[in-house]
């Protein structure tokens, strides 16, 4: 794409956010899987694994810039870099898988399993696109008092086959939810391909059997999901009810830090390898001169000085104590 | 008052007096639900504070939870406490973890019927509190009258947690009596003695506590003088009343139409035991349903409900 035609769709700040926000996921990510990979296993300082979303940062990074301030997020366990877009911090973020007890769960739970209220974040729980029922509810509210603000549903191909799904997207679409989901199909639930999961080649022609709109889109092309959630949620704003948009990706590395994801043939990783989103979009910023390579030095300079601060800061944190179990919160 | 009547009035007051407050369920508008106990509220407060819902439990529960979340006060129904566990993962894994996990709460009632006696088998009439009374984070209320129905209704509301508020179908029309009019309070963890004795004490709950005030007069004639104390709400759980009536008349029979086995009585006599096991002059009994579904066929669901001979039998067995 050409300057002029990035420029003509996007100002050059929200190309520039959407960089940011995929550099800082993958850098992000990279570091907690050097230390799950690193640490000493009988004093970690990460407790338990790792679960990422390399090579699908655009997913989750597009989608929540697609937000405005006052909508809500129910996200996947691969979306931290659309939680950091809502607002989450990296010191939240270290503190969650440092277990400390200013964690946002106070370290009684770990890794992805957070959110932050606060920041209207929903918290992602282990069960797979179970925290969309609750999605449901935020949209509720939001019809009740007749607020103008979305919310956004995300998941997996896996939770796909999941009840919750099929059941939080028909109640959605009968009361005209301000609500969009994004699925996020990168291709394994854990070791399980896409084709041992279900019959249909796209996700999206679900969304025909809720009466609501279904897409496809690159999920590997920030611009594509950032243009097609965008579109979605200011149909959900305007009450013209809810859309699900499936994003074609492919999982980069292991379900967790501890899986090597042997089943995946090498060929396919090869393939992805070659349309990988941060690569891809890194291209063309630069060949559309939104950015030079100067800037691309100096952002994964500033990321990495934000990312070894906040590591340090959530060191120092205190680990909760065997009686903080019982505190009410 | 009847006990649904009385339970719509504290649904009522809470919403006068609330605007956070709605209804949602399956057919809770125009029908009033299922056992009609929303009746009329749709026409008062219109279809958007009582408001009909697919035919999904994990959407009535994520609703509820999510709108709580978000700042409401919602009262969901479902058409009967069989039926929550189609959304079983929301309540245990998804809503009750939540405050703790997440320091936020979520203050919603879920309204469910239970309970046998009407022929209606294994799907419509379950006792399931023993299932969330081991699970941290959900409390539960049992009403037995229909004061007692409006004013612990008002105080799940009032709550900051998630709240499972088990009607007794069977007492909705069959149990009358004066309630107090408006706002009306019964604290959640308040143990009620229903009949003051001295020789055994009754611990029960819902629809029980009138079984185990009929063995009372019953025994009465018999010279054995029985304590029924209606614990109302399982959790909060009121430990101190129930000590400190065993204390008193030092027998004591645990009674409740769930069945046997891992039920709520097992607990609570644990409890007794571990805590005022001195004070015992008999070991304890437990009165409950048969380990089987419940069964349709009136003599088979007679034979599987605890029985009020049953009652007395156990509470003969602890003076023998």
């Amino acid at each position: 794409m050409s300057y002029d035609a990035l420029q003509e769709v996007y100002d050059a700040q929200l190309l520039k956010k959407m960089y940011y926000y995929i550099v800082l996921t993958r850098s992000l990510e990279n570091k907690i899987s050097y230390i799950c990979h690193s640490q000493n296993s009988k004093s970690p300082m990460i407790i338990g694994k790792g679960y990422l979303s390399t090579g699908q940062e655009a997913i989750s990074v597009g989608a929540c810039l697609a937000l405005e301030d006052g909508d809500w997020l129910a996200p996947s366990h691969r979306d931290i870099g659309g939680m950091m877009v809502r607002g989450l911090t990296l010191e939240q973020i270290f503190l969650q898988y440092f277990c400390r007890v200013t964690s946002p769960t106070a370290g009684r739970d770990g890794n992805v399993h957070l959110g932050d209220t606060s920041k209207h974040i929903l918290s992602f729980i282990s069960h797979m696109g179970s925290i969309i029922a609750a999605g449901l509810g935020v949209a509720a509210a939001i019809q009740y008092r007749e607020e103008k603000n979305v919310v956004l549903a995300c998941f997996g191909d896996g939770a796909s086959s999941q009840g919750v799904i099929h059941e939080s997207m028909n109640y959605a679409s009968v009361f005209k939810m301000p609500m969009v989901f994004v699925v996020n199909n990168n291709r394994y639930a854990i070791s399980t391909s896409t084709k041992n999961q279900m019959a249909i080649e796209n996700i999206a022609e679900r969304a025909a059997g809720y009466g609501m709109p279904g897409v496809v889109v690159d999920g590997n092309h920030v611009t594509e999901v950032y243009q097609a959630v965008k579109k979605a949620v200011e149909a959900a704003r305007a009450g013209n009810g809810p859309s699900l948009i499936e994003c074609k990706t492919m999982r980069m590395c292991g379900h967790g830090t501890h899986d090597p994801a042997n089943y995946v043939p090498k060929q396919e990783l090869e393939e992805w390898k070659q349309k990988d989103p941060m690569t891809w979009f890194q291209n063309e910023l630069l060949q559309s001169q939104v950015m030079k390579s100067d800037d691309i030095k100096s952002i994964q300079d500033q990321i990495d000085h934000e990312i070894e601060e906040a590591i340090e800061k959530a060191r120092l944190a205190p680990v909760p104590q065997g009686e903080d179990l019982l505190r009410e919160r | 008052m009847y006990y649904a009547e009385a339970i719509r009035d504290g649904m009522r007051q809470a919403m006068k007096a609330d605007e956070r407050v709605y209804l949602l369920g399956e057919d809770v508008a125009q029908m009033g639900g299922i056992y009609g106990v929303t009746k009329g509220l749709v026409d008062e407060f219109g279809k958007k504070r009582v408001k009909n819902t697919p035919l999904s439990e994990i959407g009535i529960i994520g609703e509820a939870m999510g709108a709580s979340i978000a700042g409401l006060r919602p009262i969901a129904e479902l058409q009967f406490s069989d039926f929550i566990t189609s959304a079983f993962s929301i309540l245990v894994d998804v809503v009750a973890p939540y405050r703790f996990r997440m320091g936020t709460k979520t203050p919603f009632i879920l309204r469910a019927p239970i309970g046998g006696g009407l022929h209606i088998g294994p799907y419509h009439s379950k006792c399931p509190e023993a299932w969330f009374f081991h699970v941290p984070g959900l409390k539960i209320v049992m009403p037995s009258t229909p004061a007692d129905a409006k004013g612990l209704l008002q105080s799940s509301i009032d709550d900051d947690d998630p709240v499972l508020y088990f009607e007794h179908k069977k007492l909705y029309y069959e149990l009358k009596e004066d309630v107090p009019e408006g706002i009306h309070r019964v604290p959640l963890g308040k143990a009620l003695v229903r009949h003051e004795g001295n020789d055994v004490t009754i611990v029960t709950y819902s629809a029980m506590v009138h079984l185990a005030l009929k063995a009372a007069q019953e025994l009465e004639k018999e010279k054995i003088s029985v304590e029924v104390l209606d614990l109302r709400s399982l959790v909060p759980l009121d430990e101190e009343a129930l000590l400190n009536s065993v204390s008193k008349t030092h027998r004591v029979v645990f009674l409740h139409e769930a069945p046997i086995r891992g039920g709520v009585g097992a607990e609570l006599e644990s409890i007794v035991c571990e805590k005022i096991f001195h004070e015992l002059k008999a070991p304890p009994k437990r009165v409950a349903a048969k380990m089987t579904p419940v069964p349709v066929a009136p003599n088979l669901e007679d034979f599987y409900l605890p029985s009020l001979q049953d009652v007395k039998n156990a509470i003969h067995s602890l003076f023998q």
